[in-house]
């Protein structure tokens, strides 16, 4: 007998949706060591994550609560990533657009009707152009994208905490690092008896909806999947990779803006220092995990969410630090790609003259 | 001692752990494999270096385990980049992610603690009395072995037989391999080294350069230290100046902050430091037509 690897002839949706789903069990036993030298029973600790996110209504609102922007900076980097334009920057894009979004409530001097849209505009728009200057740096001179999103992550968390400690920081705020409430016309409503703002809501299906359609209809989406797959072909195929680069970036960007407006005008009600736990970052896994398909990412953002949900709730009741997240953030994508390679091959035992195929 | 001594002399203390980081990066992508998982990476290890420090009561064993930690946590990236073949950008990044998480989860309980031992000051004798550069010249052992190991890593990389196999591997493994070199085992080895000395960075910060253990630590220095990478062209020399230089800039926020600009914003100095290096380097590597190792990032398989 004898036992080999051998590569699929074809990889169906079926061995890919599969193996993602392993990935992610495989990887909770490895976090549950980590929890178990922290002194904690695993089996309890992933019992009170699951009732804390999905047990009770409360908790089922706050992980859609969540999924706000973590979906909205997800379904943007399906975009990038599809084109394989790796933009790590969410988190500052995010952080950028809940700054526009804040001065447009409270230093604008707007009429109010038109308060709410301008912050969305606004919030798009500067989180769309936070995404410019690594998708030129890529695109022109081939600098990689991951390091210069990343340090723009860096650079938009020291301006947050200029704008929040120095000219922005409210005046009836105590000192505290954060800017004054919007007034009523600059925040978002939510649906009664939970904080689900649903003009948001409302935006991350519509978006979902629109890159789904884009990507699987149109001439842009087949375009971004010919540049990410096989940039040298898309050159002779007169596609601008250029182009390309500089689309998926923007509309990522723009959509992480979205969601930073989102976080201040909807939950907040202020710009505050902590305005994001990592959203941004958190954001990436989702993103593999559901495929690189928008509606896939929505379906993982949401349980990437309760997974965060749940994260808080032991957060408290057993005294975690609150990096935990990006324990479980690291763990679950190095299984996802790892799973992926996988996926495309597969276990071929030979016995005799037999061949068995797993 | 005026300013530009003072300078000069805490920008090197500041540089230490971003030239470690960056020669263990550069080995490991001479050889072809990227490892973005550095902060990852440094931040374990600043954390293990501390742990064992505090256990053991000598900052030695600290340096020693972070090494060790460094090395092996590095291994993960090693084994689903060499063995996997997964794309190396997002496995980089899953380790790191896992690093800063890992260690603050495993690090809470030495927040605030002191540190038990601390590493000696070392003068060098005579050197120590030149003006302005004498200030290089009163530090602790460890920057002085980042310089001597970077122009040991130097000798080795052009130098030797084993420098001239990493380069093959990183630039034509199949050639490297047809040669009778296990690619494999050679990359294995540079990503190993890259953690040992991504490690001994990271210690650096927590068992010197600010003493004491606290999340987010890193600040950011393992992203610092792939810029520098490019920014050195793969060459050890090229991060003793690099390292330095970003030194510098680490130390000139706080002689900046004396004249009023907000510290915030001085914060922010290194960051964009890092994106004004990397456009420079490219545009300098576009002029002289020179680039990355050729197989960087590219998993290898041997056919058949």
């Amino acid at each position: 007998m004898e036992i080999g690897l051998e590569r699929r002839p074809t990889v169906s949706r079926r061995i890919n949706i599969s193996a993602r789903i392993l990935a992610v069990l495989l990887s909770l036993p490895l976090i549950g060591l980590l929890f178990a030298a922290y002194g904690v029973n695993p089996i309890d600790a992933y019992l009170r994550i699951f009732t804390g996110a999905f047990g009770s209504p409360y908790g089922f609102s706050e992980t859609i609560v969540k999924m706000l922007p973590i979906g909205l900076c997800a379904v943007g980097l399906t975009l990038a990533y599809r084109a394989r334009v790796l933009n790590i920057g969410a988190e500052g894009q995010l952080i950028m657009g809940s700054m526009a979004a804040t001065w447009v409530a409270l230093y604008s001097g707007l009429p109010q009707s038109v308060t709410i849209v301008v912050m969305l505009l606004a919030g798009f728009i500067l989180g769309a152009a936070w995404a410019l200057l690594p998708a030129l740096l890529k695109s022109r001179l081939n600098i990689n994208e991951v390091i210069v999103t990343l340090m723009m992550n860096y650079i938009s968390l020291k301006l947050l905490d200029y704008v929040v400690t120095g000219p922005w920081r409210g005046l009836t705020q105590w000192g505290f690092p954060q800017t004054d409430p919007f007034p009523s016309y600059a925040r978002f409503p939510m649906i009664v008896g939970t904080r689900i703002h649903y003009y948001t809501l409302t935006l991350l299906l519509a978006s979902t909806l629109v890159l789904y359609v884009l990507m699987k209809r149109t001439k842009i989406g087949y375009e971004v999947k010919v540049v990410g797959g096989n940039p040298e072909a898309a050159k002779y195929a007169g596609i601008s990779v250029t182009k390309n680069i500089l689309l998926v970036m923007l509309v990522s960007g723009g959509l992480a803006g979205v969601a930073g407006v989102g976080e201040v005008a909807g939950i907040h009600g202020r710009l505050i220092r902590g305005i994001s736990p990592g959203y941004g970052y958190t954001a990436i896994i989702p993103t593999w995990l559901g495929g690189l398909d928008p509606l896939g990412v929505l379906v993982a953002s949401f349980f990437i969410s309760g997974l965060m949900v749940g994260g808080d709730t032991i957060q408290v009741s057993l005294r975690l630090p609150s990096s935990l997240v990006y324990v479980f953030n690291g763990m679950i994508l190095l299984f996802i790609i790892s799973s992926e390679v996988l996926a495309r091959y597969r276990i071929v035992i030979k016995t005799g003259g037999r061949r068995i195929w797993i | 001692m005026d300013i530009a001594a003072s300078i000069l002399a805490e920008a090197v203390r500041a540089g230490t752990p971003l030239m470690l980081a960056t020669l263990g990066e550069i080995y490991c992508e001479r050889s072809g494999v990227l490892n973005l998982g550095l902060d990852g990476v440094m931040t374990v290890g600043a954390l293990a270096g501390f742990a064992a420090t505090w256990l053991t009561g000598s900052v030695w064993m600290g340096l020693i385990v972070a090494m060790l930690i460094g090395g092996l946590f590095s291994l993960i990236h090693g084994f689903t980049s060499i063995s996997l073949g997964v794309n190396q950008t997002v496995s980089g990044l899953a380790l790191a992610m896992l690093g800063t998480g890992i260690s603050s989860l495993l690090g809470a309980k030495y927040v605030g603690l002191p540190l038990r031992d601390s590493l000696p000051v070392l003068r060098i004798p005579v050197l120590t009395e030149i003006p302005l550069v004498g200030g290089l010249f009163c530090h602790d052992p460890v920057v002085y072995l980042g310089m001597v190991i970077s122009i040991a890593m130097w000798l080795i990389l052009f130098k030797t037989r084993f420098g001239i196999i990493v380069r093959a591997v990183g630039e034509k493994p199949e050639a490297a391999d047809a040669a009778g070199v296990n690619v494999y085992l050679v990359r294995y080895l540079c990503v190993f080294l890259g953690g040992v000395l991504g490690g001994l960075g990271g210690a650096y910060v927590t068992l010197s350069y600010t003493p004491g253990w606290r999340e987010g630590v890193m600040m950011g220095r393992g992203w610092i230290a792939l810029a520098l990478t490019i920014f050195s062209l793969w060459n050890p020399l090229g991060s003793l100046i690099g390292a330095y230089l970003f030194g510098g800039v680490e130390v000139l926020q706080f002689h900046l902050q004396e004249y009023g600009v907000p510290a915030s914003l001085l914060g922010a100095l290194p960051y964009v430091s890092t994106i004004v290096v990397l456009v420079a380097s490219s545009l300098g590597l576009l002029r002289k037509r020179l680039g990355a190792p050729a197989a960087l990032g590219t998993p290898y398989r041997r056919e058949g």
